[in-house]
């Protein structure tokens, strides 16, 4: 059987998801005894020209990070569609915008104007900003426009396959890698993961009743470390984020923020989410829930943590 | 004039690039170093709970997520009034120091390293990992990955995740670590040290044995005179996660030493059209321009910049190579960009020797691992060494911590000015009218900025470290005459 | 033209619908604007049915129910509540004006209380004008 063509990609990206993938180690060499990496800016000496020049469809799979941002990722995300039998969304900023997509909550100009007029160290009396074309003495330099809204890989390019998290645990990686190298690929759409079931499925700690009469901020309590998080009032999203990270987060006595995403059928994790807080609750009095819910301060950063372009509103109104 | 237009995509490669502009005797008329892209956290951050950014902000770099984790949760600690235990404290700098060790690595032997113990004409396709492996040996090679290995395996059992760790809070950490944790992390600091010490003799063998390589790490091409910033403890040695900031001139006297809460009054930033990136500068001197010297402002920061700014290491043996180094180099203050590569190894040193320090402390296993806040937050500043130089994070909240303003000077952006002129000096001594534009010459042109270990997801809170930056070399027609890319 | 909002009413099926009927065939006077979808019990509204709307052409939704109280499955209502007030402290934060999303209850006699609760959110949506929808913009 022919070798496997491989490109991996980031666009608007920490590198955490590259670094993580470096991370399943020894199984990278399993990966390139069946595959071929043609292409993998961080590793690897290939030229966007170079790809550019490659038929279409003859790469394989292209496992894609980060969000887009900008023209010139959208740009990219486009042409390793048309080279690329399957495109791989991995990561939360590929699959539903990741932290940057907290973004969304303002727009290119404020961003522009805390950046290079308001922070405090920001001394800038001319005021300056970047520009995407600029006539410097000795000839143009040209910077990328950046775009007012942050949007996913698949608002921008079809996408066959997610890889959830933030970045991907090492198991996650290797399930998919496994099923790519065994050419067993699920079916189209499909979000792999070794759990279906939500993060709380993998998550050891006790679950009773929940009800709670007050929500806590994680600083404010030493929690018990046998009994589930949300039970003891902390916000935890383990409820309505898909399993298969195997819940390293509650078991370092933090909750699960919900970097791997919606369970299955979900089309709005936070809403979900909310949802899941909402009947914990233990009261029927408009006012009391009202002060209940005083203690849920940023339900935007709460909730969509890691989605927000990929939410129903996708951004705020500003 | 004619216009050039370059192909968009290979304007898009990388995540950063530079051009050189000639002029009509075919001299560098000046060049610039472009960081495309900016996130916007300073922004984004408002509205958010102050406790949720230690994992909000070390998004910035899957990089180097340690070090943001850690200013941020300093912070915290700052805005809530809260110290940290022992223990705690204790901890979050036995993470960090694991965490030296592997990122110092990772840029010795596979990001900036490969083309200085390659050597500067060595042909592109040897400069990388491949390359280093079939001169170290592949021994070497498997220590490198191993260490990498195991102290990622120390940050996911302290952290809680191998990257983007969630351990960070307000007065401590949320778990401690139990004795078993406790003999296998001391185990892996011992490896650590070992092969800290390893490095130093690769270094000794392939760099100061070979006098052309030491020749150029002197010359004028590689040097600038500028103030150097970083951390020091109360002995006035190099800490990574704690102290105060310390500046000295660029004849090595100490300039200024402050508490991060009072970096507003020593370090400004100056903004350029042409880049996303800004230029912080020391503010009682003033923004000169891309200009070294004692009248300008441009500092540097990273390990040289921190071996400069500190008088010694906290630790016996890198204290001993930390003399050797200055000994070797002429004394204090060296102003050799290439040295920092050397610097970085005795800081590879420092941070084993200080994971095993911390690994073997009594109270490392201690139970007390949280303090709980009870005043009301309202604003703070948390400072840390990244590997890639002094990272500031600045929050201020309403009552109920809710991040009402945030600023973040992150450690490549300090040295974006520096980088700037390394490359411009670079670029005008080593292109001449008379001699060719070879791979080999942009090679040593790149090794001018290689050293500073740009990461680009930090500078422009956005983007990840590429290991190379394209560079576009124009005439005076301004067409290009030779791109690296 | 002036703005005539679109506003998507959802109402439990016991009291609300019924509440909605007898205002129709009593003709109380209430404006156009609303459709009205039909739920056993407003405990069945899923924030999700509300953000959809907007996103997919309303300017303001309405969740109608049974009084606290008064539910035909007990605590529907309650649960309601609960989500309802969660949700609005969400599109506030996201820049979605209070007035384009409504609770309220309207028992199957208040067919008065229907008229003048639609009659006052479709005012009260005309001074905002229509919903942006995708954000209004995604240069
Ligand atoms: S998904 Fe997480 S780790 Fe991956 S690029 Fe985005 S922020 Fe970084
Ligand atoms: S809600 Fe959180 S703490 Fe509770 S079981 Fe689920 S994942 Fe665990
Ligand atoms: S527990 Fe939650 S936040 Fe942590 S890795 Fe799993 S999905 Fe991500
Ligand atoms: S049946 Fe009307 S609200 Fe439950």
């Amino acid at each position: 059987m022919a070798k496997l063509k491989v490109a991996l990609y980031w666009a608007a990206s920490c590198g955490g998801c590259d670094i993580g993938f470096l991370e399943i180690g020894e199984k990278l060499l399993k990966l390139i005894e069946v595959a071929d990496v043609v292409f993998w800016p961080v590793a690897m000496d290939v030229k966007y020209k170079d790809v550019e020049a490659m038929p279409d469809r003859s790469i394989d799979v292209c496992i894609f990070n980060g969000a887009i941002r900008s023209s010139e990722q959208e740009h990219l995300a486009k042409i390793l569609r048309e080279k690329s039998k399957v495109m791989i969304a991995y990561g939360a900023c590929a699959y539903g915008g990741g932290i940057p997509g907290l973004a969304n909550m303002y727009n290119r100009e404020m961003i522009m104007e805390r950046a290079y007029l308001e922070t405090p160290s920001t001394i800038n009396p001319g005021k300056i900003m970047p520009q995407t074309s600029y006539q410097s003495p000795e000839g143009e330099l040209t910077l990328p426009k950046l775009f007012d809204t942050v949007k996913t890989l698949s608002q921008t390019v079809k996408v066959e396959y997610i890889i959830p998290g933030c970045p991907p645990e090492e198991r996650t990686t290797w399930m998919a890698l496994e099923a790519l190298i065994e050419g067993k690929l699920p079916p189209v759409g499909t979000v792999i993961t070794d759990n279906i079931k939500a993060v709380c499925d993998d998550c050891p700690r006790k679950r009773d009743v929940k009800k709670v009469k007050k929500f806590y901020r994680t600083y404010e309590i030493i929690s018990d470390p046998e009994i589930c998080l949300l039970e003891q009032g902390i916000i935890c999203a383990g409820i309505a984020t898909r399993g298969g990270c195997g819940s390293p987060c509650p078991q370092a006595n933090m909750p699960c923020t919900g970097c791997y995403g919606p369970v299955n059928d979900v089309i709005d994790q936070g809403a979900h989410f909310m949802n899941a807080v909402a009947s914990v609750i233990d009261s029927n009095e408009p006012e009391e829930i009202e002060k209940i819910l005083e203690d849920v301060r940023d339900p935007a950063g709460t909730f969509y943590r890691y989605n927000l372009p990929d939410s129903i509103l996708r951004r705020a109104r500003v | 004039m004619k216009k050039i237009s370059i192909d968009p995509i290979t304007r898009l490669e990388g995540h950063g690039k530079i051009e050189i502009f000639l002029n009509d005797e075919g001299t560098v008329e000046n060049s610039y170093f472009q960081v495309p892209e900016l996130r916007g956290f300073e922004k984004f951050s408002e509205g958010r709970l102050a406790e949720d950014m230690p994992q909000i902000t070390q998004r910035i770099c899957g990089v180097c997520p340690e070090a943001h984790h850690l200013a941020s949760t300093k912070t915290l600690d700052a805005l809530f009034h809260v110290t940290p235990t022992s223990t705690a404290k204790k901890i979050r700098e036995l993470l960090y120091s694991s965490f030296y060790v592997t990122d110092h690595t990772t840029h010795f032997y596979i990001l900036g390293g490969p083309d200085f113990i390659m050597g500067p004409e060595a042909p592109a396709a040897e400069r990388n990992i491949i390359g280093v492996i079939g001169k170290v040996g592949l021994e070497l090679a498997g220590a490198v990955i191993n260490i990498r290995k195991k102290n990622h395996h120390v940050i996911s059992m302290i952290g809680g995740r191998a990257v983007h760790p969630v351990f960070g809070q307000p007065g401590g950490i949320s778990k401690g670590i139990d004795e078993e944790e406790r003999r296998e992390i001391e185990q892996i600091a011992k490896d650590s040290l070992e092969f800290a010490k390893l490095s130093l003799k690769v270094f000794d063998d392939i760099v100061l044995k070979n006098k052309e390589y030491v020749d150029m790490i002197v010359s004028d091409a590689y040097t600038h005179k500028t103030y150097y910033m970083g951390m020091v403890d109360g002995n006035n040695k190099v800490n990574f996660y704690d102290g105060k900031v310390r500046v000295v001139d660029p004849d090595g006297k100490e300039f200024a030493k402050f508490e991060p809460k009072d970096y507003l009054e020593h370090i400004a930033e100056h903004v350029e059209p042409w880049s996303y990136i800004k230029f912080p500068y020391l503010k009682k001197i003033g923004w000169k321009g891309f200009v070294d010297g004692k009248d300008s402002g441009v500092f540097r920061v990273a390990p040289l910049a921190r071996l400069n700014a500190a008088d010694g290491m906290a630790t016996l043996l890198a204290q001993e190579e930390y003399e050797k180094m200055y000994t070797i180099l002429g004394g204090k203050p060296v102003h050799h960009t290439l040295a920092m590569h050397w610097a970085r190894l005795i800081e590879l040193v420092y941070a084993a020797e200080r994971m095993l320090e911390l690994a073997q402390d009594p109270e490392i296993t201690g139970t007390n691992v949280r303090h709980i806040p009870s005043a009301v937050p309202d604003e703070g500043v948390g400072i840390v060494e990244a590997p890639r130089g002094t990272l500031i994070h600045h929050y201020i909240t309403d009552e109920y911590g809710v991040i009402k303003k945030a600023n973040l000077i992150v450690a490549t952006v300090h040295n974006g000015a520096a980088v700037n002129m390394s490359i411009n000096k670079a670029a005008r001594a080593l292109i001449q009218p008379s001699k060719e534009i070879t791979e080999g010459l942009l090679n040593r042109i790149e090794m001018a900025w290689r050293p500073y270990d740009l990461c680009l997801a930090c500078a422009s809170h956005n983007l990840p470290g590429h290991p190379a930056l394209p560079m576009y070399v124009y005439n005076n027609k301004r067409e290009i005459i030779k791109s690296w890319e | 033209m002036s703005f005539e909002p679109k506003i998507l009413g959802i109402l439990c099926n016991w009291c609300s619908y019924s509440g909605a009927d007898l205002a129709g065939t009593s003709r109380k006077k209430y404006p156009a604007n609303i459709r009205i979808m039909r739920v056993m019990c407003s405990g069945r509204v899923d924030p999700v049915f509300i953000l959809k709307a907007m996103e997919s052409g309303a300017d303001g939704v309405l969740v109608l129910g049974c009084h606290p109280g008064d539910c035909h499955y007990s605590e529907g209502n309650y649960k309601t509540i609960r989500r309802m007030t969660m949700l609005q402290k969400l599109t506030d934060q996201m820049g979605i004006e209070s007035d384009r999303i409504r609770l309220d209850w309207v028992s199957a006699s208040e067919g008065d209380n229907f008229s003048a609760i639609i009659r006052d959110m479709t005012e009260k949506i005309k001074k905002l004008g229509p919903f942006p929808r995708n954000g209004g913009n995604n240069g």
